[in-house]
């Protein structure tokens, strides 16, 4: 049958031409794609007339199929030459003939397989340089559009922008740019980076700059001023970046300009009124401890001085005309002050209210910080109008000065303030040099003077007890209360460190309040223990404070009442300048207490310009005699001069029926001297110094023996 | 029209282009003489190299069919090239009309033809991105073309080959992965000297080939070529040569070079 013969044609044919198609399809799908244009030249070798335009058709058809390779060509027509006849021959038609038709078929196929080819290999071409023109151009197109935008951003910037080749040419700038400069374009534009140097670029500026061009440093970004084309200053937050191509190699430089002039300005404006005084516009106190700061802190054997000004009695003119006056005798000052403080490395201050500063540096300030405060003192002494009235301002100066790198600055002023109170309690209108070791005084004062309250609380105070001894018999009489605190960093300290702290502060009414309450409580207890060598006295001081004090009475009555002491086994220490010129006022607390039998001593006798008539009218029962008068008895043989005194005033006091007790005895030679003098009692180290409770007991109980 | 945001590096078509150049041993014309100078250059070191594309093509076919025959009707042909014969949506179309076809190419000259060939279809779409950034692939307009909450024949046919392992090609398949569907299909074939009938040194020049165009080719193992299917379930007969892959026929008289390289097909679970 023709079909099998067809059949079996295509698959020689699918066979030969398969491997050199780039067909997707599968072999029996190509043999199967095949069978009909095997049918084409079946239906061609027979057909009368004979034609061989479907053969021209078939080598179309190949083309189609994607044999596009010569290849499958030659092999089609090697199959259509060796097996057309072959298989798909008309037996009726000659050989000859059948040949002569394969022949024109084959003409006929590889004409139009070529024209196929060609007219594809053409559309092919065509079509892909079209799709090329056409990315070229979207290409093109999108560039354009990026470009059109970066122009866009390049001209409406708020940043000013600048590109610049490495050898500094600036080759573009942006509107923006150019505003920020002063609006001229070709102070701009066509100029050299290295033209926009400015005496205030930091050093590392054009390190940094160099590094950039030379490639070492993709970008950096400085706080740069300029100089607009008016001389004006500029200032910029500038950002640098390195461009590079697409190699890699450096090619240009872009400059974004913040301009930050405006902002600089206002921080500089608030920085000025952070750092300056509202009333004087003097350097307030921050900029003073920056300066300060930096002064002490100096190295390479700087030096510093520092003057601390506290106008004298100011609260006075500030109390009695008002504020307003009393500010715009301040302005007045701080202009004078100002006027004071011009060489370079001095500036003056105000601290706050009265209080001003002068502070100068550089390496004579030895002499100059002397210079400086006589200055101030001068400026201050000419009087000052102020609404229509005139004032003499003065003031007290503290002077500190010395090298750089010894202090901090909050040690220096405190020094300079200590100093300057020395030069106020001086009488004022001058200036002290500081003196470490009154430094050293003024601050264990003011440390312990703020001690004292909470001392007072946590029970820091501790009472020794000095034995009075009697003179005649060498018993132990009584003993002397003396407050001690133990201070936790400062150990054990005596009444003289503190006691005229408390007086100042107040703090001694309580204070004394405790030790009287503390002493009667132990006279008490020993009184219950020592029955029949009578009581023992227990004296206690009083000081100045205490004196005035309403409630000393009250106080007193209560603390005896409570403990069930006898008033006459209590005695009150007053020194002899604490009545001084008292009145009868101030003597009637005593006179009442004395009236109830408490004994009143005047302690330190000998020591004020006691008017001795005086003596008469006070409220005293015991005299206690200074120190001093016995200190000329430790030598042998004792001073005459001092023996007679003693002698007299033993005598005196015995006459307006006052005892005595003599203070400081150290030898038993003193001792054996005041008991011939007719003293009545004495304490000093020569019995005890003074000690713990239990110590007084023991030697009472000694005596007793 | 869509456009990069930014400018895509200039057109220039005296450097040779990958696609262009797999054109030309498919037997098209869709080439210029730099392409086929390149290709011509490629085939001193492996003349086989045009039956290793068709054998790629042959695959791609069945496994077209075996993704609709799935029950798949969306595909993401990414690296698809310039279009010329047997393309997805020819194939695709032939087994259900309704199959929608996502191109995705990063050569503008290969974009560009597939627009002027899918001009008017409606199923079908063509996206210029690149493998490396599948977000760029992912979230471009026309992936509305793809329902992706539904199953996705993902091919990366003859593509995977040009990511150097500095591109992270893994992590790229596998970003894809995550925004497919379950059910979805990687139809996925990639160079390796494994499989070649030549000795390595000698296939390495055509590699060189493509070093010298700046489009390198890097030849994976079986084992790194498996790796991509990280996520997939292998559909029998697992990672073959391609004409091994679901022959329609005995693959007896299949060209030696067909063998080249690796095919395989994975299901997302």
């Amino acid at each position: 049958m023709l079909e099998d013969r067809l059949r079996r044609f295509a698959t020689i044919w699918s066979r030969a031409i398969f491997p050199a198609t780039a067909t997707s399809m599968t072999r029996p799908e190509f043999e199967q794609h095949l069978l009909p244009l095997a049918t084409e030249l079946s239906t061609a070798l027979h057909a009368r007339p004979f034609t061989a335009q479907p053969a021209h058709q078939v080598g179309a058809a190949l083309v189609g199929a994607h044999c596009t390779d010569p290849d499958a060509l030659s092999r089609t027509l090697g199959v259509v030459d060796a097996y057309l006849v072959l298989y798909c021959g008309d037996p009726a038609q000659s050989a000859e003939e059948s040949r002569a038709r394969c022949a024109r078929l084959q003409h006929a196929l590889a004409a139009g397989f070529a024209q196929a080819l060609r007219e594809r290999t053409l559309a092919e071409q065509e079509s892909i340089a079209r799709s090329s023109l056409l990315a070229r151009s979207e290409a093109l197109q999108a560039m354009h559009a990026t470009e059109t935008r970066f122009r866009a951003v390049f001209e409406g910037a708020a940043i000013g922008i600048g590109i610049a080749d490495l050898e500094g040419n600036v080759l573009e700038v942006n509107d923006t740019l150019t505003q920020m400069f002063g609006g001229l374009e070709n102070h701009v534009r066509g100029r050299k980076v290295t033209d926009w140097a400015h005496p205030e670029d930091r050093p590392q500026v054009w390190e940094l700059y160099r590094e950039l061009v030379k490639g070492e440093l993709e970008h950096y970004r400085v706080e740069k001023p300029f100089y607009r084309n008016d001389g004006t200053v500029l200032w910029t937050n500038l950002t640098v970046s390195l461009l590079r191509d697409a190699d890699g190699e450096p090619q240009y430089q872009l400059a974004l300009f913040e301009d930050t002039t405006e902002r600089r300005l206002l921080n500089l404006r608030l920085r000025y009124e952070a750092t300056h005084d509202a009333l004087t516009g003097l350097p307030n106190r921050t900029l003073f401890f920056e300066r300060l700061e930096k002064a002490v802190g100096a190295t390479d054997g700087a030096r510093f001085g520092l003057c601390y000004l506290d106008l004298d009695g100011f609260k006075t003119i500030n109390d009695s005309l008002g504020h307003a006056t009393g500010d715009r005798l301040l302005v007045e000052v701080a202009d004078r002050l100002q006027s004071c403080a011009t060489a370079p490395g001095e500036m003056v201050a105000r601290l706050g209210g009265d209080e001003f500063v002068a502070l100068t540096t550089g390496p004579d300030t030895r002499r100059g910080v002397d210079e400086l405060a006589g200055r101030i003192l001068n400026a201050l002494a000419t009087p000052i109008r102020v609404d229509g009235r005139e004032f003499t301002v003065r003031g007290s100066i503290g002077i500190v000065e010395g090298p750089a790198g010894e202090r901090t600055s909050a040690e220096v002023l405190r020094s300079a303030d200590i100093t300057m109170y020395r030069a106020k309690s001086a009488g004022g209108n001058r200036f002290e040099l500081a003196d470490p070791e009154a430094d050293a005084r003024a601050i264990t004062r003011h440390g312990l003077t703020n001690a004292l309250p909470a001392a007072l609380e946590r029970g820091e105070f501790f009472i020794e007890y000095q034995p009075l001894v009697h003179l005649g018999d060498g018993s132990v009489h009584g003993a002397e209360a003396l407050v001690r605190w133990c201070h936790p960093q400062h150990g054990v300290l005596g009444p003289d460190r503190f006691i005229p702290l408390a007086e100042r502060t107040g703090l001694i009414v309580p204070l004394g309040r405790w030790v009287l309450k503390e002493a009667v409580r132990q006279a008490r207890f020993w009184s219950r223990r020592h029955t029949d060598g009578g009581p023992l006295r227990i004296n206690v001081n009083l000081s100045p404070a205490q004196l005035q004090h309403p409630g000393l009475v009250a106080d007193t009555v209560d603390v005896l009442e409570r403990s069930g002491l006898e008033p006459g086994a209590l005695c009150l220490e007053v020194t002899e300048s604490a009545l001084i010129g008292a009145d009868e006022d101030r003597l009637k607390p005593l006179r009442q207490l004395a009236e109830m039998g408490v004994d009143i001593a005047l302690d330190d006798f000998g020591t004020g310009y006691s008017n001795l008539a005086n003596l008469r009218r006070l409220p005293v029962s015991v005299l206690k005699l200074d120190r001093s008068f016995t200190q000329g008895m430790q030598r042998h043989p004792a001073d005459p001069v001092d023996l007679k005194i003693v002698e007299g005033i033993v005598s005196l006091a015995h006459s307006l029926e006052l005892a005595v007790t003599v203070e400081g005895v150290e030898t038993g030679a003193q001792a054996e001297q005041l008991r011939e003098l007719g003293c009545d009692t004495a304490q000093g180290w020569y019995y005890a110094r003074p000690g713990a409770p239990d110590r007084i007991h023991t030697l009472v109980l000694a005596d007793a023996v | 029209m869509e456009r990069p945001a930014w400018a895509p590096q200039g057109i220039d078509i005296s450097v040779p282009s990958v696609s262009r150049i797999y054109d030309f041993y498919l037997g098209g014309s869709h080439n210029f003489e730099v392409d086929r100078a390149a290709a011509r250059k490629a085939m001193e070191f492996l003349p086989g190299l045009p039956k290793i594309m068709q054998a790629n093509r042959a695959f791609m076919r069945r496994a077209v069919n075996y993704a609709v025959d799935a029950g798949i009707t969306q595909f993401l042909d990414i690296g698809s090239g310039i279009p010329t014969f047997g393309n997805v949506h020819e194939v695709a179309r032939k087994a259900t009309p309704d199959a929608r076809v996502l191109y995705v190419d990063h050569d503008p000259v290969a974009v560009a033809h597939s627009r002027a060939v899918l001009d008017g279809d409606e199923q079908s779409d063509v996206v210029a991105a690149d493998l490396r950034k599948p977000r760029q692939i992912l979230d471009s307009p026309a992936a509305g073309l793809l329902d992706l909450e539904r199953p996705v024949a993902l091919l990366l046919v003859a593509v995977l080959h040009f990511l150097q392992d500095e591109d992270e090609p893994y992590a790229a398949v596998a970003e894809l992965r995550d925004a497919l569907a379950p059910g979805s299909l990687l139809l996925l074939t990639h160079a390796s000297f494994e499989g070649i009938p030549l000795p390595a040194e000698r296939a390495g020049g055509a590699v060189e080939v493509y070093r010298g165009i700046r489009n390198p080719l890097v030849m994976r193992s079986r084992e790194q070529i498996a790796r991509f299917f990280d996520g997939y379930e292998m559909v029998e007969p697992g990672l073959v040569s391609m004409p091994h892959w679901r022959p329609d026929g005995p693959t007896g008289q299949e060209d030696p070079y067909a063998f080249s390289g690796f095919a395989g097909v994975g299901r997302k679970a």
